[in-house]
């Protein structure tokens, strides 16, 4: 084996085997919250999956992003299916290892080349839609800084990436043509063919060392990619396909009954007997490890794309709140838990304050736009919600007015004082 | 007016009847004054259609929606396990309601505490009335007029009924006219989740301002709307726009084209 391949395996090894620990750190931040049941209905459950991610249904609504997103999405599926082929001629030295599959071979090639090229016209759209064009959801307040600096990596890497892609094949194919030894003809090139003239006045050495630069280079450059996904809002291209299975099937104004408040009521009422030994947990979530593990997987999928808070009538109204603030401030909270020791319960440093304020919280209509809107069955809903149940069960802190609501329920069963032996005043009136 | 005549469950009970529906009044319906006229007007087109169907009076309370959209789970509970204790004594099978927001609750968050029914919103309930021929609607003084409908959040995407309103306004030969965003992507009034009984958190503008100004741009005559809440914050919202369309719920339109 030469010195190469060896290098070559190695890089491979290091490369997965980062991911995998990082998938493994992933996991184990995930299953920091409460279990839910959500093994039921597999049939519906995969067919929204199949739809949502796998179809990008939602995506579609806008059309020229929904295509440009589709073809990205496509290209990088394709493309990568010549990793196969990268690897096998990397491990043992062949040169493009498949070519023995004749005309399918060269097929599968130029399809290659024609979704890099799209990939390359789509990322540049994003890009000018992202940094030029004065579209709002880019230029929310919590996208300052890292986020929008991680958004435009992102693109870069992936406009670099389907460069050394091409660069590679026309480098191959100007020694193709030459007959250069070990550059047996293979593959069909429509679109690097027109990159390969620049190379008509180098020498074979010189193109044989770009062609190997760019080869490495393309390689490295996936590894690197599938290595920054953990650090990035990126994780979406893994994520999304559990997340929109384990996304609830109910109806959107279906909001879940808690369970634990279900036992208290029924031993008040008598209904049940209380159990003495049942240990009470917290009413609500104040952090993000009172959150259920499907809650944190949503943040953790969330790509940061904004279509939340651009449909969220607080926000469009100009007030605090934004759904998409609350899935990253949500899964920053929870990584910071699960990457470091002793933060865990600090008083004043939860994702209740610390991340999320109450003005935020007080300011959803919950309306559900926002659940609407997320192309992968992204729920802030649900954890506006949860907080909101420790504000006022644990706290007992509610804005005065929904105090006073609350108040007129408990006494007169209506949310305005007025008298129940008046309900049916309005057949008179 | 004074003709309308309405019996509880408790009566039925005592002449040893079962009604064919109980109507669900809310809080709203039985005390506020504008959704007060759509209780009256439904009522009416009950009677209309010849329903059976009964209220519960006194003995009817609070779902609970405000209280859990707070973030109250226990009063929430109370009030569900209370309601439910009626719910089942009287053997309810079928409840219509003129709000969303009791709709909602009624149908997916009562089953889970064990209360089980064929749960519908008035509009639902009307378009079944109409298909089954017990209840006849003709234009008359809607004809040609134009009204545009605001899709209630807990009614719309909340549960996906779309439809029904819509199919009620085209029967009165009404031009419906669509807001620029409608159905699943329709603005909210800005009255869910609680906010109809706070101020506002501080922003640059109210929400029923916004939605109101997207149905004054339809230059519709009549809002529709399909819930209570909706109801107050769009008729409010156009108010401060010295906007001339009126506001009426989808059944006060139906009785008024009937001339009930």
């Amino acid at each position: 084996m030469g010195l190469q391949q060896l290098l070559f395996s190695a890089i491979l090894l290091l490369g997965i085997g980062f991911f995998a620990f990082n998938v493994k750190r992933l996991i184990r931040s995930i299953r920091q919250g409460k279990p839910v049941d959500v093994i039921d209905r597999k049939k519906e459950r995969t067919f929204a999956m199949i739809r949502l991610a796998f179809g990008q249904q939602k995506m579609q609504r806008n059309v020229l992003v929904g295509v440009l997103h589709l073809v990205v999405y496509l290209g990088f599926l394709i493309i990568n299916v010549e990793l196969i082929e990268i690897i096998i001629d990397g491990v043992f030295g062949t040169h493009r290892a498949l070519s023995f599959l004749g005309a399918g071979y060269d097929l599968a090639i130029a399809l290659f080349e024609l979704f890099a090229f799209a990939v390359i016209v789509s990322v540049v759209v994003f890009w000018i839609r992202r940094n030029l064009m004065h579209i709002k959801r880019f230029r929310s307040a919590e996208l300052k800084g890292w986020p929008k600096l991680d958004a435009n990596l992102i693109l870069i890497i992936e406009l670099v990436l389907m460069f050394l892609f091409l660069g590679m094949n026309a480098a191959d194919y100007a020694l193709q043509l030459r007959g250069v030894a070990h550059y047996s003809p293979a593959g069909s090139f429509p679109i690097s063919s027109w990159i390969t003239p620049i190379f008509n006045s180098w020498s074979d050495g010189h193109v044989i060392a770009i062609e190997r630069g760019l080869w490495w280079a393309h390689i490295a450059g996936i590894l690197g990619f599938l290595n920054y996904l953990y650090y990035s809002k990126h994780l979406h291209i893994l994520l999304a396909f559990p997340n929109t299975f384990y996304a609830s099937l109910d109806p959107k104004g279906k909001f879940e009954n808690n369970a634990t408040v279900t036992r208290e009521v029924k031993a008040m009422l008598a209904m049940e007997a209380a159990d003495p030994n049942q240990e009470i947990e917290r009413f609500g979530a104040k952090d993000s490890t009172d959150l259920t593990w499907v809650q944190l997987m949503n943040a953790y999928s969330c790509t940061e794309c904004g279509r939340c808070t651009a449909a969220c009538p607080a926000n469009q109204t100009g007030k605090l709140l934004s759904p998409r603030k609350i899935m990253m401030d949500t899964r920053d909270r929870a990584t910071e838990i699960s990457s470091s020791k002793g933060v865990k319960d600090v008083a004043e440093h939860t994702l209740l304050d610390h991340y999320i304020s109450r003005e935020e919280l007080w300011a959803c209509t919950s309306c559900n736009a926002c659940v609407e809107a997320c192309p992968i069955g992204i729920d802030p809903l649900s954890i506006i919600m949860k907080m909101r149940q420790y504000i006022v069960m644990e706290e007992s802190a509610a804005p005065g007015d929904l105090n006073a609501m609350m108040t007129n329920i408990e006494n007169n069963g209506a949310p305005w004082a007025f008298n129940a032996q008046d309900r049916l005043n309005w057949v008179s009136d | 007016m004074s003709e309308l005549k309405i019996k509880t469950m408790a009566e039925f009970l005592a002449e040893g009847q079962a009604p064919e529906v109980l109507f669900w009044v809310g809080c709203a319906g039985s005390f506020d004054d504008r959704a007060k006229k759509v209780t009256k007007a439904f009522a009416k087109l009950l009677h209309n259609a010849q329903v059976s169907f009964a209220v519960l009076g006194k003995e009817e309370s609070c779902t609970g929606d405000p209280a859990k959209r707070s973030g109250n789970e226990f009063l929430f509970q109370m009030q569900a396990m209370a309601n439910i204790e009626v719910l089942n004594a009287y053997e309810i099978k079928t409840i219509v309601t003129t709000c969303p927001h009791c709709f909602n609750t009624l149908k997916n968050e009562y089953p889970s505490l064990g209360g089980h029914y064929e749960v519908l919103h008035h509009t639902q309930f009307l378009k079944q009335l109409i298909e089954n021929g017990r209840l006849s609607v003709s234009g008359g003084t809607f004809k040609g007029k134009r009204i545009t409908y605001h899709d209630p959040c807990y009614l719309g995407r909340a549960n996906e009924i779309y439809e029904a309103p819509r199919a009620l306004i085209a029967k009165l030969d009404a031009e419906l006219v669509e807001m620029k965003r409608c159905k699943r992507d329709a603005l909210c009034c800005g009255a869910g989740g609680a906010q109809m009984f706070k101020e506002p958190e501080k922003g640059n503008k109210d929400i029923n301002i916004e939605r109101s100004a997207e149905a004054l741009e339809t230059k519709a005559d009549i809002v529709a709307a399909a819930c209570p809440f909706c109801n107050t914050m769009m008729n409010d919202g156009i108010t401060q726009h010295n906007g001339s369309s009126a506001v009426k719920d989808v059944a006060q339109l139906i009785a008024e084209a009937k001339d009930l």
